[in-house]
């Protein structure tokens, strides 16, 4: 077995002319919490949809806990879990039916999907929440039980793609320390986007920056502070991208959505 | 085990909103009672016998068709609002997903039209011979898992609600008004005959006439063949569909 959980070479992901990702390669260790940081439309949303089998890339190879993420989706499936940017609940299902069908479809023996649910579900302060409907629950709520269901087939990678967005910091604070603990005592590799750089900055063991499709710093908090020469994060992320505004392409589902979504939270 | 459960999902949040089983029921009785009792003297008069009788079969056929392909705005929504990327990193194939979705709005729909069924006997309806009736079921569960499938291969290649509704106007109201469902396909002028014939809907509606009142204007192996085909088919363009979708 190599020190490294996520192995990436360089990949790849071209869409029409459009170039999103550009030829990058990195890896992460076991055990580790990896900040992955970017603007918008630098390519961090594609490369997480390419880690976790929602995209195919253009080129280049991904492996997963030794899994041809390409080749071997299935297998490689089993071995993470995630919490996408947009909540992923089904909001007509309770709490508990949405960890139940999630435990299903990783085939999870039953009497280790009920005596796992509970556990998380305490963990993330839900469980006396488990028979509610999903619809009824807040942001923050939402957020940690997907945390709870991305963890319950036993990954030994969790995506997190903004996971705080949105949150207040009450929130935020609880939601790492459960990450944090479950890095601890699980040894999971916790793989995050943020753009909460102070967050990052108190997480991550190690931190890569991409923009514009390519991976322009790769290393711990120190070694940005020391190549940046500044003294705190968001100093070194600003002189790594600049300090220019994104004009991100806004994809029309992705519009459509945040519409309802606003609308919704009236 | 996982079909079951996606299959059961879609029964509970149906049986969770009451609007949706009043809704989907209510159109068809709607236009049962409005035709019905509205034109069913005019027929009458005409010499054509019972209209209510007539129009029963239509009108089950009619729930089936909205009612599946209203369906399809349930992928829509699964799209629109992450349910969709849950069950597609999951280590299951994109056909499991679809199947058991899909055979979860097959048993809501083809309960609504049996809701519409026994409501029609509350009017009058009765089948000519009971014997025939399970084989009437077979068709409208048949048909509906056409349209079930139809409708999610839809949903798939249309990204929002206003898209699938336009759909809805201009394709599914045209094959519902030209299948002979409210209206005896004889009586069409030649240009409509021909595209009734053309309609595979036509032929579903004629079969439950077959069945439930031993009334047809096709022969009733043709209208079989044509819905054997129409499944095929159908299943083929959902799950294609299906797997085409990208997040």
């Amino acid at each position: 077995m190599s020190d490294s959980i996520i192995d990436v070479k360089n990949l790849t992901k071209i869409y029409g002319e459009h170039k999103v990702v550009k030829n990058i390669s990195f890896s992460v260790a076991r055990g580790e919490v990896f900040g992955f940081l970017g603007p918008n439309g630098a390519g961090k949303s594609t490369t997480i949809k390419m880690l976790t089998t929602l995209l195919k890339p253009t080129n280049g190879t991904i492996k997963l806990d030794g899994t041809n993420v390409i080749e071997e989706k299935n297998e490689a499936r089993f071995s993470f879990g995630i919490v996408f940017q947009d909540p992923s609940l089904d909001d007509e299902l309770t709490a508990y039916e949405n960890m139940e069908l999630h435990g299903v479809l990783y085939h999870l023996p039953k009497a280790d999907r009920i005596k796992r649910s509970e556990e998380l579900m305490k963990l993330v302060e839900l469980w006396d929440r488990k028979d509610s409907l999903v619809k009824t629950f807040s942001g923050g709520m939402k957020r940690r039980l997907e945390i709870a269901r991305g963890l319950l087939h036993h990954p030994k990678v969790l995506f997190l793609d903004e996971p705080t967005l949105g949150l207040d910091t009450q929130t935020r604070n609880l939601l790492w320390d459960y990450v944090e603990k479950l890095n601890k005592t699980e040894g999971m590799t916790i793989f995050f986007t943020t753009h909460y750089l102070e967050e990052a900055e108190n997480v991550a063991d190690r931190i890569a920056v991409i923009d514009d499709g390519k991976i322009i710093a790769n290393g711990t908090v120190k070694q940005l502070l020391a190549l940046t020469k500044t003294k705190d994060l968001e100093s070194a992320y600003l002189r790594l991208t600049g300090k220019q505004i994104r004009e991100e392409e806004v994809d029309p589902n992705e519009a459509f959505r945040s519409r309802v979504r606003s609308r919704r939270m009236r | 085990m996982e079909i079951y459960y996606l299959w059961l999902r879609q029964i509970k949040r149906y049986t969770r909103s009451k609007s949706r089983m009043i809704g989907a029921v209510g159109q068809p009785i709607l236009f049962l009672l409005a035709l019905g009792y509205g034109i069913g003297s005019l027929y009458k008069r005409a010499g054509n016998g019972n209209y209510i009788e007539f129009l029963v079969p239509g009108i089950i056929i009619q729930t089936i068709l909205f009612g599946a392909i209203f369906w399809g705005i349930n992928i829509i929504w699964d799209k629109q609002f992450g349910f969709l990327k849950e069950t597609l990193v999951a280590p299951v194939s994109r056909l499991r997903i679809l199947m058991g979705s899909a055979l979860g709005g097959s048993t809501t729909t083809l309960a609504q039209a049996t809701m519409v069924f026994f409501l029609s006997m509350l009017l009058g309806f009765r089948p000519y011979n009971w014997l025939l009736v399970p084989l009437a079921l077979i068709v409208a569960m048949l048909f509906t898992f056409a349209v079930t499938c139809f409708g999610a291969g839809l949903a798939s290649r249309v990204n929002d609600f206003q898209g699938f509704q336009a759909i809805n106007q201009f394709l599914i109201f045209p094959l519902f008004f030209l299948s002979g469902a409210l209206f005896p396909i004889q009586g069409f002028p030649k240009a409509l005959k021909i595209i009734a014939s053309c309609n595979p809907v036509s032929y579903s509606v004629d079969a439950m006439r077959h069945l439930l009142i031993n009334q047809g204007y096709f022969q009733l192996w043709k209208d079989l063949a044509v819905l054997g085909l129409m499944v095929v088919v159908m299943v083929w363009f959902g799950v294609s569909s299906f797997k085409k979708i990208e997040t």
